[in-house]
């Protein structure tokens, strides 16, 4: 074959590749060039974050609003502490919200649900939501029900 | 007993000394000074392992794909989450099968056929004539080969990936009726691009080293007989995939931190 023709094979070939690459990081990983940028953070404290992973869903009435970026252990209070990264388009959730840990589906994973409140003020970079509910915890309810029934 | 130890320490000189002549045909070839004007050497060689590698790649990646979507969706309907199928099948095409099936068939496909030329050129003494022009045919045959191995076997991995998911995503979502927001947004969700896109290709990388580098090998010190030409090429296909098998145990080892 021509050595040209070999060339604009290569190049197609090559080129293809690259596609690939961009369908794999777009399509595939939903890879988001930026959108780190684009939020702010907000902390909550919970008594107990039970099976909440980083990367967790935040959500505002089921639609999600963020992601759980970091969960560590506040030794001075003894409860955990999470950093989420709220999308700056969501700018307008009051100060007073409750944030819950629930479980997507009956065995899902766990996710964080933010319920508004009626402050006038909003959350903004850095604060904490103060009202917030630990995780449903199934061996902790069992005990609790075994207890009552004794 | 003693014939015994001697067979054993004859067996372990012969594969240090064979893990030596690779090292240097590695050294010469690639580590010693590039030369750009063997630029369109490798291109030709790129089109040889490459681009005649795509249709039987993008066929396996399809056929893997849908039966993975198959098997999987018989098995997750039952739990009622066959909408975990789009994150499944591509975890495991992403991470394992897309770079492994990749290389194991380039080293059907494209590892024999080095072997077999550069050791055909060696039974022809076509080699001794190169050295003989005062042309080193490790410079001008085997570093070509090396490259074009290199850049091409990521490429096809990625190929087999996407089609294997464009396959999966067709027989589950078209044919079985997984619903399609949720295929694409929980494979979206789950699949990360640097903890899994990047370690896949990763590891084709190295597959593509280590098959290529193996067919060289073969073929460059393969004996100069018609026999010795069907050894190394038989070698050069069992030896590759081998170690990409057990090679990919340990990169996944060491790269998901178990």
């Amino acid at each position: 074959m021509q050595m040209r023709t070999i060339e604009i094979v290569v190049g197609a070939f090559m080129l293809a590749g690259l596609v690939s690459l961009a369908l794999l990081a777009v399509q595939v990983s939903g890879f988001n060039v930026g959108r780190e940028a684009n939020t702010y953070t907000v902390y909550a404290r919970f008594e107990n974050v039970g099976g909440l992973a980083v990367r967790a869903k935040v959500s505002i009435a089921g639609v999600t609003i963020g992601n759980v970026a970091e969960i560590s252990l506040d030794q001075a209070t003894a409860q955990a502490l999470v950093r989420m990264e709220i999308d700056s388009d969501v700018d307008q959730i009051t100060l007073d919200s409750t944030a819950v840990i629930l479980t997507e589906g009956l065995i899902g994973g766990k996710m964080i649900g933010i319920t508004l409140g009626a402050d006038e003020a909003f959350l903004v970079e850095g604060d904490e939501i103060d009202d917030t509910q630990s995780a449903i915890v199934l061996e902790e309810l069992i005990g609790q029900f075994l207890l009552k029934q004794f | 007993m003693v014939s015994y130890f001697r067979q054993l320490g004859q067996f372990l000189i012969e594969l240090i000394s064979v893990v030596g002549r690779a090292g240097s045909v590695w050294w010469q070839a690639i580590w010693r000074k590039p030369e750009l004007k063997n630029a369109g050497l490798i291109v030709r060689q790129v089109y040889q392992l490459g681009v005649l590698s795509v249709v039987i790649t993008v066929l396996c990646g399809f056929s893997i794909g849908a039966v993975l979507a198959l098997q999987g969706y018989n098995q997750l309907v039952k739990y009622g989450s066959e909408s975990a199928l789009g994150l499944g099948v591509a975890l495991v095409l992403v991470m394992e099968i897309g770079p492994v099936v990749a290389a194991l068939l380039y080293a059907g496909r494209a590892g024999s056929a080095v072997t077999a030329e550069i050791g055909l050129m060696k039974a022809t003494e076509q080699l001794s004539s190169m050295e003989m022009l005062g042309v080193d045919p490790l410079q001008r045959i085997v570093a070509p080969r090396l490259w074009a191995g290199f850049i091409v076997m990521p490429i096809l991995a990625l190929m087999f990936s996407i089609v294997g998911i464009w396959g999966a995503s067709l027989i589950g979502v078209n044919w079985l009726g997984v619903h399609e927001g949720a295929f694409w947004s929980s494979m979206q969700e789950g699949v990360d691009f640097y903890s899994h896109v990047m370690k896949g290709i990763i590891k084709s990388i190295v597959f593509g080293i280590i098959v290529i580098w193996v067919a060289v090998f073969q073929g460059y010190d393969a004996q100069p007989t018609s026999e010795g030409i069907a050894a190394a090429t038989t070698r050069t296909v069992v030896y590759s995939s081998v170690a990409v098998l057990v090679l990919d145990f340990f990169l996944t080892l060491v790269m998901f931190n178990f």
